[in-house]
């Protein structure tokens, strides 16, 4: 059943789609699809890269892929093994979540003892309480905190602090996959390069593959293997992160890409921009054929009566669109 | 009169709390010319937002000016009185926030809240200002205006609300713009949409723009002056140029080797050690020694002053005066 191929790919998602049904009055339901037939694989101590617009379903992907919520459609594999509601549980162990918000993802009425011993209890990862304790201050350790800090309250610390905090938690049971939800979207610059760092310290030396999530494209290319480009629930393009932002083939990321802030005067001033023209459109009301036609600048009458899907550039490139 | 729109010299603001005095502002000073950008930079609490606050008095109740002046075309505003600010604010100096829903009643109409804001600040009639209203939505690229006038702020993407702010700070004209993280809370593309339209309408307009934000990328193209804050001081001014490419100022340069760049996209990146300064207990001499690996004696005990490093450019760092100073002490080095 695991052919060599498969063993290749830590997590697979297959056709992944998750739909919110959502009331529209009259007792009726429109289906909100917030992930609507996403595709990639994950090899073992990689980092991919997920951006897009806010609303485009990056979160989503992150929660249906750990089946945090049950996925309308697609499958997931992991380790060549098909998730389901049956092994899920024991699953959780190798696959983990970190969350945008420091401020609220922790209860702040925990020591942070508590906070990383809890899926030790809930495991049963230790055998004596010497042992729990000393797995704590272990972990502790490699995500930089201080000893002192373990009988300290969670909301005693700072965004930077607290990031960590969730970090060792999600750490504690050894997993090999971490779907990384904006870690450092809420941290000041000098803190973020702190905890980015400490994320590439861990994979180095654990090993750990990241779905690394985040709206900051300088970030995301800085720490990414690879890089998928989302717009409204799709996954419009994907590639190495170098290939992807030298050679963007897809409308969409070569708009998004031109209008990363750049911290540079000189590249600011000689690049050219390419402002989309208005708004994403209500994922409850998607237009029909290519999602993007109403901003895209090559848009045909194709555009409108089919739907492009991801197709092979080679080495690794995957573009969705007609005209590109 | 003076050649400058305007003028902040030395202003302190702080806030009084039941934990003490918190000086958020510390003795900043700027010249804004006329049809200007100024942007102001620095991590989170350095006192960016304070700076531009005071400015508009707009300070929560615990806060006060506790010195300096803020010249408007060269009269101290600072002393005038709660009327007269009125006519300041609006009609002579606008700001817009990350959060344009902070300004937008969510009970009333667009329409309803342009308007009131165009009756309050010229002596158009009710159909004047309506049309004035419509002008004002065009000009910023909110489409179909007529129907936006009677849909309410929930009705609008992030991107449009804050077309909306842009559209009621200028339908009076102001001289002068200030952006609080005008485009923090947008994606990238619809951030490059509205940075793109200050910039045109500050070209059609003519008013100066202050531009505060934390993200250095925001402003590298569109400042004629960048000044970058730490602890309620100005750290380092000069152009985009001489702020991105010679930094003079430890704190900048900290700062610049902490973000990724293209150039060195997959180098490790240095982060900017210790902990962010506390307001209630500020350090004797300059704000950024506890963090900075430059630091010597002197920077323990003297605030640095601000030395001429270029043309445009001035920093508040000893060590641009380093190898003089040690000329004249002997060698005295950093003995820590
Ligand atoms: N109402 C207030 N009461 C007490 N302290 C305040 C108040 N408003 C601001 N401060 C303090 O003043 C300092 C400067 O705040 P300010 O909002 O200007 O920072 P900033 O540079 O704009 O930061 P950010 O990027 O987080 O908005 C901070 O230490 C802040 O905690
Ligand atoms: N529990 C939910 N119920 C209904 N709609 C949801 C839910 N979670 C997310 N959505 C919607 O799904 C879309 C994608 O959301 P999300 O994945 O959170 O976006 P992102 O993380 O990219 O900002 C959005 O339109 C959002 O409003
Ligand atoms: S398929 Fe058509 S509308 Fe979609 S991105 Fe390509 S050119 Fe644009
Ligand atoms: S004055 Fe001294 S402490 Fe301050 S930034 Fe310069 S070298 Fe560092
Ligand atoms: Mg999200
Ligand atoms: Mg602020």
């Amino acid at each position: 059943m695991s052919s060599n191929d498969k063993n290749e790919c830590l997590v697979e998602v297959k056709d992944l789609k998750q739909y919110f049904p959502i009331k529209t009055g009259f007792g009726k339901t429109v289906p909100l699809k917030a992930v609507d037939g996403v595709s990639f694989s994950i090899k073992p101590g990689e980092t991919l890269g997920l951006v897009g617009e806010s609303g485009c379903g990056k979160t989503t992907v992150g929660r249906s892929l750990l089946q945090l919520y049950k996925p309308t459609g697609g499958e997931v594999y992991f380790k060549g093994e098909k998730v389901t509601d049956q092994n899920i549980k024991a699953l959780r162990k190798e696959m983990q979540m970190v969350f945008q918000d420091p401020y609220s993802s922790l209860n702040p009425r925990m020591t942070v003892e508590d906070i990383i011993g809890e899926p030790l209890d809930v495991h049963k990862l230790y055998s004596t309480k010497a042992e729990r304790r000393e797995k704590i201050l272990e972990l502790m350790e490699l995500v930089g905190l201080n000893a002192e800090h373990a009988t300290r309250y969670a909301h005693e610390f700072s965004g930077g602090q607290r990031q960590r905090i969730g970090i060792a938690r999600a750490l504690a049971v050894n997993p090999s996959f971490i779907v990384c939800d904006e870690p450092v979207s809420a941290l000041d610059v000098s803190i973020q390069a702190q905890v980015i760092n400490m994320f590439e310290d861990l994979q180095e030396k654990l090993g750990v593959a990241y779905l690394f999530i985040a709206h900051d494209l300088l970030v995301v290319r800085h720490i990414s293997d690879r890089i998928a480009v989302m717009y409204l629930g799709k996954i419009v393009e994907i590639a190495d992160a170098d290939e992807l932002n030298e050679n963007p083939m897809h409308p969409y990321t070569e708009s998004l890409l031109s209008a990363i802030p750049m911290p540079d005067p000189n590249l600011a001033k000689t690049r050219k921009r390419i402002i989309l023209e208005g708004d994403v459109p209500s994922p409850m009301n998607l237009p029909s054929g290519c999602a993007f036609r109403t901003r895209c600048r090559y848009a045909t009458e194709q555009c409108a009566k089919e739907c492009p899907s991801l197709t092979d550039r080679g080495n690794g490139h995957f573009v969705s669109c007609f005209n590109k | 009169m003076s050649e400058y729109i305007l003028e902040v010299k030395d202003l302190h603001t702080s806030f009084f709390t039941d934990s003490g005095e918190v000086k958020a502002v510390n003795g900043v000073s700027f010249k804004l010319e006329a049809g200007k950008t100024l942007g102001i930079v620095g991590e989170s609490g350095s006192g960016k937002s304070v700076t531009a606050y005071s400015i508009m008095q707009i300070l929560a109740d615990t806060g006060k000016i506790t010195g300096g002046e803020v010249l408007y075309k060269g009269e101290d505003i600072t002393k005038w009185n709660k009327k007269q600010m009125q006519g300041f604010r609006g009609k002579k100096c606008s700001i817009i926030f990350q959060d344009p829903m902070t300004s937008l009643n969510p009970v009333f109409t667009i329409g309803n809240q342009l308007m009131e804001a165009i009756l309050l600040h010229t002596d158009r009639n009710k159909e004047q200002a309506k049309e004035r209203a419509i002008e004002m939505l065009t000009l910023v690229g909110v489409n179909e205006p007529e129907k936006r006038l009677k849909q309410y702020p929930h009705e609008l993407s992030g991107g449009m609300r804050q077309r909306v702010m842009i559209a009621m700070a200028l339908a009076c004209e102001p001289d002068i713009l200030i952006a609080d993280e005008p485009t923090t809370a947008l994606d990238v593309t619809i951030q490059a949409q509205i940075l793109e339209l200050m910039q045109e309408l500050q070209k059609k307009l003519g008013m100066a723009i202050i531009i505060v934000t934390h993200d250095l990328g925001v402003i590298a193209d569109m400042c004629d002056e960048i000044i970058v804050m730490y602890g309620g001081r100005v750290c380092e001014r000069g152009t985009a140029d001489d702020i991105f490419y010679h930094p003079c100022h430890e704190y900048t340069k900290g700062l610049l080797r902490s973000i990724p760049s293209t150039s060195r996209m997959k180098e490790r990146l240095v982060p900017i050690g210790g902990t962010p300064i506390n307001l209630l207990n500020m350090p004797k001499g300059c704000a950024f020694c506890a963090r900075c690996d430059k630091a010597m004696k002197i920077c323990l005990d003297t605030v640095p002053q601000e030395m001429r490093v270029g043309d445009t450019h001035l920093a508040s760092c000893w060590m641009n005066v380093k190898a003089q100073y040690e000329a004249e002490n002997g060698g005295i080095r950093n003995e820590q």
